[in-house]
């Protein structure tokens, strides 16, 4: 079993399949989970801990805005724990935990640093691309089964 | 990660002949310790890492091309999340389900065709920008076609 990180990471067709296909998806709603059931937090995962910041300082500096530091600390962790990643290059939409810009292009340049094997893909607009797009990805985690690519 | 740590899952259906009250029936029937919560797209389930993960796969038997599972942050009927108290509008995360759900039909036959061993190396194709020298072109013949 390989931990395949998934951008976006609240995607349900990127984290189903790679559960499907029998590896472990890196979703940025296990690190949510994780806030929401720390106890004394007001607002979970909106509000941080003093931990937080620190986590977040290790992928982009002081001056950067907090909100990108902030989303960094959730999604730091799962980068770091990537073996390989599957990335939709430019999602049509990017809301809540996924909706800066500026974190999503930090998140992309830190995963094509790593070592790992990268699938690029677009979102599909038609059938047969849907299709292609699942294609693409069963034939690349099947490859990470045999000991990567 | 900790088999006992307490997540949440949701199990998403796109199926013409399954129903959500059919998945509820058999979590029942299994006598797992978890939460269930129905919902219009399917289930929530809470509980320990190790029950909510195997109840999960059992689900997936029923209709394994048609059901969609992915874990999600909050707990079912979250105060943060729920719109009761956040006076309406859609939840954080609606609007990825929005993009993706028009898709769950075709992944399901996709599923099919690699269950049937088709499709094999199947490449998407991605179209790019159209050069600006042949736009230029389409141009020149379109507006010579209107005179």
């Amino acid at each position: 079993m390989v931990k395949v990180f998934i951008y976006p990471s609240n995607s349900l067709i990127l984290s189903d399949l790679i559960d499907r296909f029998g590896h472990e998806p890196l979703a940025v709603m296990r690190e949510v989970g994780k806030k929401i059931r720390t106890a004394g937090l007001d607002s979970p995962p909106i509000n941080i801990t003093p931990e937080d910041p620190k986590i977040g300082l290790k992928y982009a500096a002081v001056e950067v805005p907090s909100g990108v530091r902030g989303r960094m600390a959730l999604l730091g962790p799962l980068l770091e724990e990537a073996e390989a990643a599957v990335i939709v290059m430019e999602p049509d939409i990017s809301f809540g935990c996924m909706g800066c810009a500026r974190t999503n292009e930090l998140v992309n340049f830190l995963v094509r640093t790593k070592d790992i094997p990268i699938l690029e893909l677009d979102y599909p607009s038609t059938e047969e691309d849907a299709k292609a797009f699942v294609h693409m990805i069963h034939d690349f985690l099947e490859g990470l089964g045999k000991g990567g690519e | 990660m900790n088999d006992d740590d307490i997540i949440s899952k949701m199990i998403v259906l796109h199926s013409t002949f399954t129903l959500p009250s059919d998945l509820v029936i058999k979590i029942y029937e299994s006598k797992a310790d978890i939460t269930v919560k129905e919902t219009c797209f399917g289930l929530i389930i809470e509980g320990k890492r190790s029950v909510v993960d195997e109840v999960a796969r059992d689900m997936r038997t029923i209709d394994p091309n048609r059901i969609f599972i992915k874990e999600r942050g909050v707990p079912p009927g979250d105060p943060h999340r729920c719109r009761v108290g956040r006076g309406g509008g859609p939840k954080p995360g609606f609007h990825q389900h929005e993009l993706e759900f028009p898709f769950l039909p075709y992944i399901t036959s996709a599923l099919e065709e690699i269950e049937r061993g088709e499709g094999k190396g199947t490449k998407m194709t991605r179209s790019l920008p159209i050069h600006i020298e042949t736009f230029k072109d389409i141009i020149e013949k379109e507006v010579a076609q209107s005179k």
